[in-house]
């Protein structure tokens, strides 16, 4: 498998998606994030910068302190996923809707 | 023929839990035959243009449903599903997950719980699936985009259950 940090990747830890909903509320440093955490702030570090790679957060420098902010465009990759699959359910459910017409009619 | 058939489509954050259900303009046993026989499950199980091949199903405790999912170029997506549990005409359960061609099962899977009620002719089913593995997810990504398609009900439930924090 080829390695690559991409969006989904970014959201399968668990750590990263609190980190997520925590700066969803409020924008906030990294020192504040880590404050939130039973962990490292190494750890936490890393989790933010693999979040900033995927560009789920974006950086934005205030004086001297740097906050990190959802970047909600590309949230909306998920929502696209989302659409697909409940879009292709739907295709399955009206071919049987059809398949279930065909066996009723011909039915004696 | 009936239009105004439910549809919900309901993804559950906090338990990662994609939540399905769907009326049918068809009574019960007809409904429940559709789901749980290899003929009829082959005529739709499959988004067009692909299809649903089933190798081999035994439909009982135990028992599991060999198919592949048919890409438009021919090839072939194995999966199996094993039934853990089934209430005749009622509800079944069932461990879906990925395979090679060998039936070698690719865990852990997403699992499946249908449940079947009739009202005046109008039969819901009443599906939940729930797949918390990050390796399926994974092995999705690594699949791209386009083939995850196909395995669509197969394993991306989990990333809509966790789309949304």
């Amino acid at each position: 498998m080829k390695t690559r940090r991409d969006v989904f990747q970014a959201i399968a830890d668990p750590t990263r998606r609190a980190i997520l909903f925590l700066i969803a509320a409020q924008a906030m440093t990294p020192n504040a994030i880590a404050e939130e955490f039973h962990t490292s702030r190494q750890a936490i570090s890393k989790h933010i910068q693999i979040l900033t790679e995927c560009e789920l957060v974006r950086q934005e420098q205030k004086g001297r302190e740097i906050y990190y902010h959802v970047n909600v465009s590309k949230m909306e990759v998920f929502d696209k996923w989302v659409a697909q699959f409940k879009g292709i359910i739907e295709t399955q459910f009206r071919q049987l809707d059809q398949v279930l017409l065909t066996i009723k009619k011909n039915k004696p | 023929m009936n239009n105004n058939l439910l549809f919900d489509f309901i993804v559950d954050k906090a338990t990662q839990t994609v939540t399905i259900n769907r009326e049918f303009d068809a009574v019960l046993s007809l409904v429940w035959d559709a789901f749980t026989t290899q003929e009829i499950l082959d005529q739709w199980w499959a988004p067009q243009p692909w299809a649903s091949k089933t190798r081999s199903m035994d439909f009982k405790v135990g028992g599991r449903r060999v198919y592949a999912m048919v890409s438009p170029e021919g090839q072939e997506h194995w999966s199996v599903q094993q039934y853990t549990s089934i209430s005749p005409k009622t509800n079944f359960k069932m461990l879906n997950a990925f395979a090679d061609k060998d039936e070698n099962l690719q865990l852990p899977g997403s699992n499946w719980d249908l449940t079947f009620a009739e009202q005046k002719g109008t039969t819901t089913v009443h599906i939940s699936i729930k797949n918390d593995s990050l390796e399926r997810m994974e092995q999705m990504i690594a699949m791209g985009f386009k083939e995850g398609f196909t395995m669509t009900l197969n394993y991306l439930e989990q990333l809509l259950a966790k789309h949304k924090l």
